[in-house]
């Protein structure tokens, strides 16, 4: 049987005292797209930075595509776009994407470069600095890096926040694209309606706590509500 | 090999990101300038004071402008949580530490290589015969500084008093590595041989042997805990 994409076994993150994270344990199989729900400060942020391999877990285990966190494989084949864009104000499009290309050995930077410049619509931009980018032509460039390395697995910490029309489909795009071709994503988001669209599964988390973790039921397509209202959550 | 690729990657995206902004390298320059200038002008020393504290003076105009090149190190990485993307690369943590060790080694001798100049016209000091060993005590007290600087910098890059920090623990882990380069920089400044200080060089090769291997060593338990 094939290793899950990501298991995840009776995860604990403590902040000082306080649990951010309690008894996480669940599975994502590969080429699934979980989203990632719950409110502000549930800990959704904190546990996609572990699985990041940003921090370490106070107790339990985190294994990636089989492997440990922080095990070289695994970050060749792990995708990350956080809150941050990631990219070099100072830096052209292509300078910043040649940067990670070259960071992730891929055989030939140039031409992964100039494929995902014109797959987010910024060929035509490629030598402007990113300092002088608007936020929606930032966000493509930095969902082209996130990509740009042909990932197994992404981790995304709301990706569809301030994004504009534009942005969110490519971004929508990307993410089919990548499911089609057998790369599992995880999400947090608030955008139910649109993280939905894409989800296989979804999870919710509330105080830390993993409430909710199964297939993406028809209502909650239908409600983006209805998950919240399910475990007292509206 | 792979290692090597990733710490040139790393240095030749922090050289092009400062040479573009010049935001570390400008304020440093002209503190260390001026600070010679000004030192200059008010004690107008004599040639043989000069050679007496010639060491001393520049090592310290060279270690307060290297904080200024220092704390852009990592802070350069804060901006769009750029430090998260480099950590979630496959480059090892010392592959990083090291392109930016190396960056800003060649950002401080170029700040270095100015104030020569400006220090033998200012202070009538001729080091121009002495130019190989003086070559070889400034780059390896250089390094020293900043595999040092650059180690504390990525240790401090979460800190809000990052500014205040780095100093405190630079110049006191420096102050034997300081000391070297001074006491070498004082015989070869009063035309001495490198010989007659030989067990300072080694001293300061020892300095930086020890602290580049830590820092290699120490830097992914630094940057991800």
């Amino acid at each position: 049987m094939a290793a899950a994409a990501v298991a995840v076994r009776d995860l604990w993150k403590f902040f000082g005292d306080y649990p951010a994270l309690r008894e996480i344990t669940f599975d994502v199989e590969p080429g699934t797209c979980l989203a990632l729900l719950g409110r502000n400060g549930a800990g959704k942020t904190t546990l996609l930075r572990l699985l990041a391999g940003f921090s370490h877990p106070g107790r339990g285990e985190v294994r990636i595509l089989g492997a440990g966190v922080r095990a070289p494989e695994t970050r060749a084949r792990l995708g990350v776009l956080g809150h941050g864009i990631s990219l070099y104000e100072e830096l052209s499009a292509s300078e910043n994407l040649h940067l990670f290309g070259s960071l992730f050995d891929l055989p030939d930077p140039a031409r992964a470069v100039d494929e995902w410049l014109e797959r987010v619509g910024l060929s035509r931009v490629r030598d402007g600095l990113v300092r002088e980018f608007s936020r929606g032509m930032r966000q493509r460039l930095a969902i082209a890096r996130a990509f740009l390395h042909g990932p197994s697995l992404v981790l995304l910490d709301e990706p569809f926040t301030s994004l504009d029309d534009r942005a969110i489909a490519v971004l929508q795009q990307v993410i089919r694209e990548g499911l089609a071709a057998g790369c599992t994503v995880i999400m947090s988001t608030h955008q139910i309606r649109e993280a939905m669209e894409l989800a296989t599964h979804a999870a919710l988390l509330a105080r830390g706590r993993l409430l909710y973790h199964g297939p993406r039921a028809p209502e909650m397509l239908a409600d983006p509500g209805w998950l919240y209202a399910q475990y007292g959550e509206a | 090999m792979t290692f090597w690729r990733h710490t040139w990657t790393v240095l030749t995206k922090d050289l092009r990101a400062e040479l573009r902004t010049k935001e570390a390298v400008n304020a440093s320059f002209s503190f260390a300038i001026t600070i010679l200038l000004l030192i200059s002008f008010a004690f107008d020393p004599t040639e043989e004071m000069t050679r007496e504290f010639s060491g001393g003076l520049l090592w310290i105009v060279f270690a307060f402008a290297a904080v200024l090149i220092l704390n852009r190190s990592y802070a350069r990485e804060l901006p769009n949580d750029c430090l998260d993307a480099l950590i979630a690369s496959p480059a090892p943590a010392s592959a990083i530490f090291l392109g930016k060790a190396l960056s800003n080694l060649f950002l401080l001798l170029a700040v270095e290589a100015v104030c020569f100049p400006v220090f033998g016209i200012f202070y009538n000091v001729r080091w121009i015969g002495q130019f190989w060993p003086l070559l070889l005590v400034v780059v390896l007290g250089t390094w020293g500084l900043t595999v040092v600087g650059t180690m504390f910098s990525a240790l401090t890059v979460n800190i809000r008093l990052r500014e205040v920090m780095l100093p405190l623990l630079l110049y006191t882990t420096m102050i034997p590595g300081l000391l070297a380069s001074m006491q070498l920089t004082v015989h070869l400044l009063a035309g001495e041989p490198l010989s007659t200080a030989f067990v300072w060089l080694r001293f300061l090769i020892g300095f930086d042997v020890i602290f580049t291997a830590l820092a290699l060593t120490f830097v992914d338990t630094v940057l991800v805990g």
